[in-house]
């Protein structure tokens, strides 16, 4: 499947390595212009609220109370309003997470299909619990609703890509893969975190 | 030349192994030639048209999209703001329609969204995608610059003084976002609590204006509705109602998948022909028919055909007709407790018995799988299905949650007394 999404998000995320101060509590330029390029698609500004939280969170990989902050002001809304948004959503991130998101597919088809045995698999070997983040700073672990693949259960997303008809050795496989890329980008440190 | 032998208007231009058709390629299939045929007509003409041939919504709730559209006020001194919304947030367990048809036949989407907007007089038009569906996003992003830069879509289309513009609204994971009012809510970027009805959206949706709120798969009908009648339309069913539908099966078979077949298909057809029957040694125990919020059927149930009105009175729905099997070696206790976590974890809250009940539900089912449970927990579970019931709260994602667990308790009873009675889960 396409992985235009992960390349985004792995090439934004390199560069939020580099700025120490990328929480800070006002806008970049960038982060306005895709937000204003937004306007105009609303009848008014405070609609583009979770438009300007992904926008916001794609450019520094979650969403701080400075970000949040930053973006009421902007856009000239309530922070309580723009925080009730913000926490509706499972895929707006009000909190650090790795820098690849495994979204496990809990529901009904993938639970026919066993993927309570992967989230054993996927946990013991990163040794973290859902919602939380590994030492490393290279995985968050999300149990997610169905992610409409149900004919190739079980499934699971990470950073925008489907994985299917998983067993727990390609799981195995997947997630090694994933940190010996990091680990040759010199993206996280070696250790004994994740294997 | 028309072709009024074709089957198969969906998934005609889809084809797996090949990128989904560019603006060219769909044009040269005869793509947008619905769209170039409804902008010669009038507008009340069109919904007069989706009416008569008895397209049914296919987001779950079976609706007339013809009726539904003539519910919103046209024509002179009617308001000059009016939107259309495709909802495209699929997230109901076992579902998995509407990203095929948005993965791998963009245009057709938006051509069926072009006359729809068209014949309610609006010139806005919203797709609410839900955010895990990138690949769906891209390509629909991808087709909706296509079919503007052909001047199909954008100011005063093809010289008919219409204009209408198309936006892709990417939501961020949330289910009940799904229900038409919330979802309105959550295009305003306001928390997505669903809104009292009446209003209608028909009268006062977005941002107060009339609104019309249509699934990705009722949307991809129209095109070839248009282009080819309703009669034609009609004669695609197997059963009273109208149209081809895109059937699947998930679980235990032997090919699991999504098919487009006449409306009203036997289910043992669906599920023994196109998805291969049930994997080695195991039987067919029940199925929901439609998605997790539709109640289950049993093995006696397999003749019935995949029509709204006859899965209705066997006592289910049917749903966005994707089918989940359960077999006889899967828990049906743990699979509507799996169920019950997800409409737990997905309720927004706002109303007691879903808010409350759900959760309390989930405790009873675990305590039961686990093997601590105990009698009066099924009176327990009777009591909570009552309360979820329609007309108790304020929107359908609760009686969605009671269907699986009242038909389970009943279909299943058998099991989960022997949870009961053993302390614990037999199929472990
Ligand atoms: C909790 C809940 C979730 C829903 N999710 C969806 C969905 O993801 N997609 C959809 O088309 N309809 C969904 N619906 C149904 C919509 O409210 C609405 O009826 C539908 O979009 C209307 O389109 P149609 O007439 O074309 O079927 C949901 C309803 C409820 C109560
Ligand atoms: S039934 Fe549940 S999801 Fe629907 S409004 Fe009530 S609390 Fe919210
Ligand atoms: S249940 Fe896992 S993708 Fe649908």
């Amino acid at each position: 499947m396409s992985s235009t999404f992960e390349a985004e998000v792995i090439a934004v995320m390199e560069q939020n390595k580099a700025g120490e101060d990328i929480h800070k509590a006002s806008l970049s330029d960038a982060e306005k212009a895709e937000i204003e390029r937004e306007f105009a698609h609303y009848e008014d500004k405070a609609s583009v609220g979770l438009e300007a939280l992904r926008i916001v969170q794609k450019h520094r990989g979650w969403v701080s109370d400075e970000s949040l902050r930053a973006v009421s002001a902007y856009l000239d809304i309530p922070v309580a309003q723009l925080e009730s948004v913000a926490t509706y959503f499972q895929l707006i991130f009000r909190q650090p997470v790795g820098r690849e998101v495994i979204l496990l597919c809990k529901s009904a088809s993938c639970w026919i299909m066993g993927c309570a045995h992967l989230q054993k698999k996927i946990q013991e070997k990163l040794r973290i619990k859902p919602g939380e983040i590994t030492a490393d700073g290279l995985f968050t672990l999300l149990e997610t609703p169905c992610l409409g693949d149900c004919d190739n259960a079980p499934v699971m997303m990470i950073n925008g890509e489907m994985h299917r008809h998983l067993t727990e050795a390609t799981v195995d496989e997947i997630l090694d893969n994933k940190i010996k890329t990091h680990r040759a980008k010199g993206s996280c440190h070696a250790g004994p975190d994740t294997d | 030349m028309p072709d009024q032998t074709l089957t198969k208007p969906l998934t005609k231009n889809i084809c797996p192994q090949h990128k989904p058709p560019d603006i060219e390629r769909y044009q040269d299939n005869g793509g947008y030639s619905g769209w170039r045929k409804a902008l010669g007509m009038a507008p009340e003409d069109i919904v007069e048209l989706v009416q008569k041939s008895g397209l049914r919504g296919r987001g779950g709730a079976g609706f007339n999209t013809g009726l539904k559209w003539s519910f919103v006020p046209r024509g002179k001194g009617s308001p000059a703001v009016k939107y259309l919304v495709c909802n495209a947030d699929e997230m109901e367990p076992g579902t998995f329609k509407d990203r095929l048809l948005m993965e791998q036949n963009p245009h057709l989407l938006i051509e069926g969204m072009a006359i729809a907007a068209y014949a309610i007089e609006a010139r806005t038009a919203y797709i609410f995608i839900r955010g895990e569906y990138h690949l769906a996003a891209v390509r629909l992003e991808q087709a909706i610059n296509e079919a503007r830069q052909a001047g199909l879509i954008g100011p005063d289309i093809l010289n008919s003084g219409y204009s209408l513009e198309i936006y892709l609204h990417r939501s961020a994971g949330n289910y009940i976002c799904g229900e038409e009012t919330a979802l309105l809510n959550a295009l305003e970027g306001r928390r997505a609590i669903p809104r009292a009805k009446p209003p209608f959206p028909q009268v006062s949706g977005l941002w107060g204006k009339p609104t019309v709120v249509n699934n990705v798969e009722t949307l991809c009908n129209i095109p070839h509705l248009i282009e080819l009648g309703s009669e034609w339309y009609k004669s695609l069913g197997r059963c009273q109602d109208a149209g081809s539908k895109l059937f699947g099966v998930s679980g235990k078979v032997n090919k699991p998948g999504t098919w487009e077949l006449p409306m009203g298909t036997p289910i043992r057809e669906i599920i023994e022909e196109h998805a291969g029957g049930m994997r080695d040694g195991l039987k067919l125990k029940g199925f929901l028919p439609g998605g997790g919020s539709t109640d289950f059927l049993g093995p006696t149930d397999l003749d019935l055909p995949m029509d709204y009105d006859a899965i209705a009175k066997a006592g289910s729905r049917m749903g966005t007709g994707t089918i989940i099997v359960l077999d006889d070696h899967t828990c049906p206790v743990g699979l509507v407790l799996n169920l019950s976590q997800f409409f737990a974890r997905e309720s927004c809250g706002w109303c007691t018995p879903c808010r409350d009940g759900l959760p309390w539900v989930v405790e009873i089912l675990t305590r039961i799988e686990n093997g601590s449970g105990t009698p009066e927990d099924l009176d327990l579970l009777q009591e909570q299905v009552a309360r979820m019931g329609p007309g108790n709260t304020f929107c359908a994602l609760a009686p969605g949650a009671a269907e699986p667990l009242q038909s389970a308790l009943r279909l299943f009873e058998e099991d989960f007394i022997d949870h009961i009675r053993k302390g614990r889960c037999p199929y472990r």
